[in-house]
């Protein structure tokens, strides 16, 4: 009897042993795959169908949740994903509201998070939260640049009556006092409206040289179909939220010639050989292409492959330090993300530090055109 | 503002005006009839649009598939309720989705813009009956309130199908004319006149047919009275679904309209159904020349209100509550006079 027990508790003691040493990696993805931010959610989702398996010669777990676009939905999941699966990392949230809600639980547990969408938060103060989501005040200074560079002394803004139309319009200010331009109107009209005739109107009034436009998706055709019905002629600058096949096609000819900013991935067949990120986008893309079709690319599945080219360059000298699963793995991963340097992504190319979470620069944001019915880079 | 800016505003205004006045006349035939608030009007509206819109780039529309489902349950419910309900039942229930879907599975992949709005107005309308007859016959008996949260519900549901059917993407109409000429300096597009136009019709229409058939007294005695109405034999279960069917397509004929003017996403119908509804309450909910005075005031304000404050437009019209329900409870003396 005592001899079996024995053998039982030898065998348990065994049990543990072995997984302790097959302990594996687990990364924790948060993303909005239904309700709203569904048709976001997809691109994210769908990067995680390329994700190495072993990443320096440990395996790899990718836990992938579905927040249906609910920050407090977010925020239990990533409670459960600390508590009870005890991930190494986030990849995620996201959504700009689930990072806000995310990143303090994440920081007081000490587990690295790459929040993917434009969050703003002080490094110094989150030191666990990374952002590999463009900024948005570095996106706008791009268009302000080429506007700058066009002789644009005046411009009038319109935008939704939101969150959003408040950040470009935050963006567009700072942009605009940088380069010493002037911001004649601040128009203004909601995602379901269905006539900008009299912003249109106004915006024409106050004779800008150019127009910058707050706005997002399909219903920012509206403004720019409007003004040229008017036949307003000079330039539409839009933000990255209306670079798709959509606007276009519900804008029609009336979009022509509109110019905005967007990820480097969005274009990535157009970009110049000497730039580092189409090597990196073109093998990605192959990929994801050829399962999802050749009108999948999008930029939201570059986030998150960045998020896995971020932790896979910052695991090796992590796994160094100590094993996963562990709190001195996660303070050694933390470290090792925040020293990353000149790492290539699709999104941009990352050089962090203390102070910056991000680390992207201008080579994160690529200008683009509406011409022959299609988004062209701007050479 | 000049001359110019002034009329440009005045011209769209009266566009999005004729659009509230229409939902504003669905609203007020459901409301005097059956005391239902018919809040998902407006998804109605969208449906229309992107119907048409589904049509005419060769899909097949997911309401065509919701009009034939719910409708062949509505067959199998009117089977067990006697030889003349089956009867009706077969046509309205079995007969006409038929009908319907055969056209649509012949003439969508063509891609006519006359033959889409069509079929889109003959897909959309029925829904109107048949929410009338699963959602509200069963309890029409029931508060004001009881209705009117049934009614939110309904709204909850469209928009879910809506997402299902269309996805999040907006889409527009097919235009019922290409036509624009200019008006001194100012460019009117044929649309606008076609929506005007379809609006003077539809009112003129109406008034011929709540004045001089049959169904239309019907309806407009049991506007009166209800309980007088069916006292002296009118059917309440008929005249029901014959307010939300005009409801509905009214609905579906301002889709149609709106769509060629602006694109609609599958959850843009509810703050237009919204705006009707104030035009609405301007007159008290049983006026329609007060309701249309409220449905062009609606239009021409928030034109004005969105090229003077554009950020506080949607404020500005929805204060515009307040003063009218004041003076309408100070007009109608106190809540326990009415009772």
């Amino acid at each position: 009897m005592k001899a079996r027990l024995f053998a039982a508790v030898m065998a348990m003691g065994m049990l543990g042993a072995t997984a302790a040493a097959q302990a594996q990696i687990k990364i924790g993805a948060i993303l909005s795959i239904s309700g709203p931010g569904a048709a976001m959610g997809v691109g994210y989702k769908g990067a995680f169908d390329f994700f190495p398996k072993e990443i320096a010669g440990q395996k790899v777990e990718y836990i992938i949740r579905d927040d249906a676009t609910d920050a407090s939905t977010g925020y239990t999941i990533a409670q459960k994903m600390i508590s009870e699966d005890h991930i190494d990392a986030f990849i995620g949230p996201s959504l700009t509201a689930t990072d806000a809600a995310v990143a303090p639980l994440a920081n007081q547990a000490h587990v690295p998070m790459i929040a993917m969408a434009p969050y703003e938060y002080d490094p110094t103060k989150q030191p666990y939260t990374f952002n590999d989501a463009q900024p948005l005040p570095l996106m706008v200074a791009e268009v302000f640049k080429y506007m700058q560079q066009h002789g644009v002394k005046t411009i009038g803004y319109i935008g939704f009556s939101d969150g959003w139309g408040d950040q470009v319009l935050a963006g567009t200010k700072q942009a605009a006092a940088a380069d010493d331009m002037k911001i004649l109107a601040d128009e203004r009209y909601a995602r379901t409206d269905t006539s900008v005739e009299a912003q249109a109107l106004k915006l024409i009034s106050v004779h800008p040289q150019a127009i910058m436009m707050g706005n997002s998706a399909t219903p920012a055709a509206l403004p720019v179909v409007a003004l040229r019905h008017l036949g307003y002629k000079g330039g539409i600058y839009g933000n990255h939220g209306i670079v798709s096949p959509a606007f276009i096609k519900v804008g029609g000819g009336a979009v022509s010639g509109v110019i905005a900013d967007t990820s480097p991935l969005v274009v990535y067949t157009q970009l110049p050989d000497s730039n580092p990120i189409k090597a990196v986008a073109s093998t990605f893309m192959k990929e994801y292409t050829a399962k999802f079709g050749p009108q999948s690319v999008n930029p939201f599945a570059g986030y998150s492959y960045d998020a896995m080219l971020l932790l896979q360059g910052a695991i090796p000298a992590a796994l160094k330090v100590a094993k996963p699963g562990t709190e001195q793995f996660r303070r050694a991963l933390r470290d090792a993300l925040e020293k990353t340097h000149g790492l290539v992504g699709v999104s941009g190319v990352y050089d962090m530090s203390p102070t910056n979470h991000n680390g992207q620069d201008s080579r994160a944001a690529v200008l683009v055109e509406v011409k022959d019915g299609a988004w062209r880079a701007i050479q | 503002m000049d001359w110019f800016v002034f009329l440009a505003l005045l011209q769209d205004g009266i566009t999005t005006g004729a659009i509230y006045l229409l939902l504003a006349i669905g609203l007020l035939i459901v409301f005097s009839v059956t005391r239902v608030i018919f809040v998902p009007q407006g998804d109605l509206l969208a449906f229309g649009t992107l119907t048409v819109a589904a049509l005419q780039s060769g899909r097949l529309p997911g309401t065509l598939w919701l009009l034939d489902g719910v409708s062949v349950l509505a067959l199998l419910a009117s089977l067990f309720q006697g030889r003349r309900a089956a009867m009706r039942g077969l046509l309205a229930w079995g007969l006409y989705p038929a009908a319907v879907t055969a056209a649509a599975l012949l003439l969508a992949p063509r891609e006519l813009p006359a033959v889409s709005i069509l079929l889109a107005l003959a897909i959309v309308t029925p829904m109107g009956p048949l929410i009338w007859r699963f959602a509200f016959r069963p309890v029409a008996g029931a508060s004001v309130l009881a209705l009117l949260i049934l009614s939110m519900a309904l709204h909850f549901v469209l928009i879910g199908l809506g997402l299902v059917f269309f996805g999040p993407e907006e889409a527009s109409a097919p235009p019922i004319t290409d036509a624009s000429f200019d008006l001194g300096s100012l460019n009117v597009s044929g649309q606008t006149l076609a929506v005007l136009a379809s609006c003077g019709v539809l009112v003129l229409g109406l008034r011929w047919f709540f004045g001089a058939t049959i169904h239309g007294k019907a309806l407009r005695a049991a506007a009166s009275d209800r309980l007088g109405a069916r006292l002296v034999g009118i059917d309440a279960g008929a005249t029901g679904a014959l307010a939300f069917g005009l409801a509905s397509f009214i609905a579906a004929l301002a889709g149609v309209l709106i769509g060629a003017i602006t694109p609609l996403s599958y959850d843009a119908g509810f703050d237009i159904g919204l705006k009707g509804f104030v035009a609405a309450i301007m007159g008290g909910l049983v006026s329609y020349p007060m309701a249309a005075a409220g449905a062009v005031l609606v239009g021409v304000l928030e034109s004005l209100s969105s090229f003077w404050a554009s950020a506080y437009r949607e404020v500005i019209v929805f204060t515009l509550l307040i003063p009218v329900l004041v003076w309408l409870s100070l007009r109608s003396g106190s809540p326990e006079d009415r009772a």
